[in-house]
């Protein structure tokens, strides 16, 4: 007995001091690795429920599933997509990244930004869990309209309710953390305006948050004390306006979809001038065009509510503000091609991922613009031209972007290269089955296929064949990347201090795997790169 | 050091209020859509107040020779065990001149119910135009079980309607007024309107 409790007790302490490491950390590097280690779960948890979709509409009827259950797979896929995958994937690479970037030692406040992570698992729990209630899981699509999430809304509705608070909490300390951050540690010598990129696009992003997370805040209160306690903001026959929730709604989300692709922004920002060898083109334009989208992103959000009734100046305003955003987009776009004109490009699989990121991300700008236009959209309102549209912008863009961070910067956080073969599969498998899933969307849709609709006509069976066969390749290629990651964690080959030839910036100074400690004294800026090169070939400084 | 503290301090206030303030803004959206869609009268919503005629100026009330065409139409919300429908389905009348119509309202249901009516103009910006004296949407109704009522209208339709309207629209649709429910109750109303309805045709 005495010596089974020796062995208990040792191994019961190992675990504890796992658990305990992480559930206690308040290391940047290790909360930045638990917020990408969630967003990657729920990426293969919302990638499943979108499987389950395209498996549903591989052929006209219904073969697989319930057309509840489809409703209930759509809005939990868009709602883990947005909240569960994009988000925290971009607050962990903020976590690991931006201190680095600027020569910080850490977060500046770093319990606050161990707590911002550990609401997460809580309010995804809550979530997912309202799938096994009773009535299913909220069923009424990711932008919850009133008066279906009010009155017609399942009772797991109210669950729904305290996870977006939960991670909207989540989201708005998180924000503070990072402004805090990067106003009160940059190293002394580092002025705003010789920012990195992603630091730049990371800090007005963190803006957009706490000013339109708190909107939905408001929105979902309003919703649960509609349900609950006899108010009527949504309600007609109480003398509220159920249109109303669409413009409080929007109000927060044309926002939230920059919040979901200006950090993807800095990172092609990051990417291709290291592999372009050639330093960033137009780094101020590129500053003033992040904050002009952002502004312009509070008063356009009336372009998602065209075919409800607006009078005419409205629409013409929302039109035109809308298509002003093509203005600063179109500078970044320009300025991403001119940094690769006649540079020494290699082509990486970050760099891939990269250029894939501006020529999709471009395709899925344009049919935007299509949507802009008024007379236009009443065609393409509420079909899957708009479904094409925003997967266009959101996978190439969001998830692109992060995946071509992650390969950017891994073998700074492991030590490792990752396999440049399969990262180049990974990609080449990604890109066309992006393709495939996507494109035929945008002649489903101006053919009139709607969206959000568990069946369809017959006319559209082709089209929607090659998207559910491109979404399976899509899926396997995501498995892959699990595996690249992986690997490249357990071994590979040692990644140098600076990885990448062509890399500048601070965070190619510390050596890899970075140290669970850096920057404690802050670091000379600008940095002195090439040191490897320097160290075999001194140079003389005559 | 004790520097980047306190402004460390400043900031996390300065940017706590601005996400607290947001959610007040969230909530100030309400009041706020409100005033706009009043203001503008692009929601279709008419005032929610009579007007009283006699203080309004003699210019206004002035009978003009431009006629429009004013169509009436009724909704019931859903759970509402009512009748209720228009007298007349369309009129034409002249601008600054006081008109009247009625609905026709019945309780199809076997118990007591409240009514709100909410009226909506078509197009928005026509509303402000339209001025109610009196109204049965400025208050709520009772009808006991099978009762019915006729509600009278009284407006007039300012000289300032925009010129190349001919034609507008007066829709009420009528909610049942009820503490809300859990979704078992909003069922049971729903079985009561029908079975009202029977008994009501049974009565017939």
């Amino acid at each position: 007995m005495v010596a089974r409790a020796e062995d208990v007790i040792p191994q019961r302490s190992a675990l504890w001091a796992f658990i305990t490491r992480w559930l206690l950390t308040t290391n940047h590097k290790d909360i930045g690795t638990l917020y990408l280690w969630l967003s990657f779960t729920l990426f293969f948890t919302a990638g499943a429920m979108a499987m389950a979709m395209r498996l549903e509409l591989f052929e006209p009827g219904l073969q697989f599933i319930e057309p509840l259950f489809y409703n209930q797979m759509l809005t939990m896929h868009g709602l883990l997509m947005v909240f569960g995958v994009v988000m925290p994937g971009f607050v962990g690479l903020a976590n690991w990244q931006i201190p680095l970037m600027i020569g910080a030692p850490d977060m500046a406040l770093p319990r606050l930004n161990n707590f911002s992570f550990w609401i997460l698992p809580f309010a995804f729990g809550l979530l997912i869990s309202s799938l096994f209630m009773d009535g299913g899981a909220p069923n009424f699509g990711w932008t919850f309209y009133a008066p279906l999430s009010t009155t017609y809304g399942p009772p797991s509705t109210d669950f729904f309710i305290l996870g977006v608070h939960m991670m909207g909490i989540s989201s708005v300390l998180g924000a503070i953390n990072i402004i805090v951050t990067i106003f009160n540690l940059r190293t002394p010598s580092m002025k705003l305006m010789d920012m990195p990129l992603f630091v730049w696009t990371w800090l007005i992003t963190a803006f957009l948050l706490i000013m339109v997370m708190p909107v939905l805040a408001g929105a979902v209160t309003m919703m649960l004390t509609d349900r609950h306690f006899g108010t009527s903001f949504f309600s007609a026959a109480g003398g509220g306006d159920p249109l109303m929730f669409q413009h409080i709604f929007w109000f927060f989300g044309h926002p939230e979809v920059y919040i979901l692709i200006l950090p993807g922004f800095g990172i092609a920002s990051q990417i291709i001038p290291t592999f372009a060898r050639k330093k960033l083109f137009g780094y101020h334009s590129m500053v003033y065009a992040t904050a002009a989208i952002a502004g312009l992103s509070f008063v356009v959000w009336g372009h998602h509510m065209f075919a409800t009734g607006m009078p005419l100046a409205t629409e013409l305003f929302f039109m035109y503000a809308t298509m002003l955003i093509a203005v600063p987009t179109g500078v970044k776009v320009f300025n991403w091609v001119a940094t690769m004109w006649r540079g020494s490009m290699t082509f990486e699989t970050p760099m891939l991922f990269a250029i894939g990121f501006v020529i999709l991300f471009t395709i899925g700008g344009f049919s935007g613009l299509m949507l802009a236009l008024v007379p236009a959209d009443f065609q393409y309102h509420d079909t899957m031209f708009v479904v094409a549209h925003f997967h266009y912008v959101l996978y190439p863009g969001a998830i692109f972007g992060t995946m071509a961070a992650v390969y950017y910067w891994i073998p700074k956080w492991t030590g490792h290269m990752y396999d440049e073969r399969l990262g180049k599969i990974h990609f080449w498998m990604a890109v066309i089955a992006v393709n495939l899933t996507f494109f035929p969307m945008h002649f489903t849709g101006l053919a009139g296929m709607p969206r959000r609709i568990v069946d369809y006509s017959l006319q559209f069976a082709d089209f929607n064949m090659v998207s559910s066969i491109g979404a399976g390749i899509l899926g396997l290629s995501q498995v892959l990347f699990l595996y690249i990651v992986v690997k490249t964690i357990r071994g590979g080959e040692k990644a140098t201090t600076q990885v990448w030839e062509g890399a500048d910036g601070l965070e190619w100074t510390v050596p890899s795997p970075a140290p669970r400690h850096t920057f404690e004294t802050p670091p000379e800026f600008p940095p002195v790169m090439n040191r490897d090169a320097d160290e075999r070939t001194p140079v003389s400084t005559t | 050091m004790n520097d980047t503290r306190n402004n460390q301090r400043k900031h996390v206030i300065v940017l706590s209020v601005l996400a607290v303030g947001m959610l007040g803004f969230a909530y100030a959206l309400v009041p706020l859509y409100d005033v706009f869609c009043e203001l503008t009268g692009i929601n279709g919503k008419t005032s929610g107040r009579a007007v009283d005629p006699t203080t309004v100026s003699e210019v206004l009330l002035k009978p003009s020779d431009r006629e429009v065409t004013i169509q009436f139409l009724a909704q019931v919300g859903n759970g509402m065990p009512w009748e209720f429908r228009p007298t007349e389905h369309r009129l034409k009348v002249r601008l600054g001149e006081i008109n009247t119509t009625n609905y026709y309202a019945r309780n199809r249901a076997a118990q007591a119910v409240t009514g709100q009516a909410v009226p909506s103009v078509t197009p928005g910006y026509a509303a402000k135009h339209l001025h109610k004296v009196e109204c049965f949407c400025f208050t709520q109704q009772r009808l006991e079980a099978g009762e019915d009522l006729y509600m009278p209208v009284k407006f007039y339709i300012d000289d300032d309607l925009p010129a190349e309207l001919h034609t507008l629209s007066l829709s009420y649709t009528l909610f049942k007024v009820q503490v809300p429910k859990g979704i078992p109750e909003t069922l049971s109303s729903v079985q009561e309107a029908s079975s009202g309805g029977t008994l009501a045709s049974n009565q017939k």
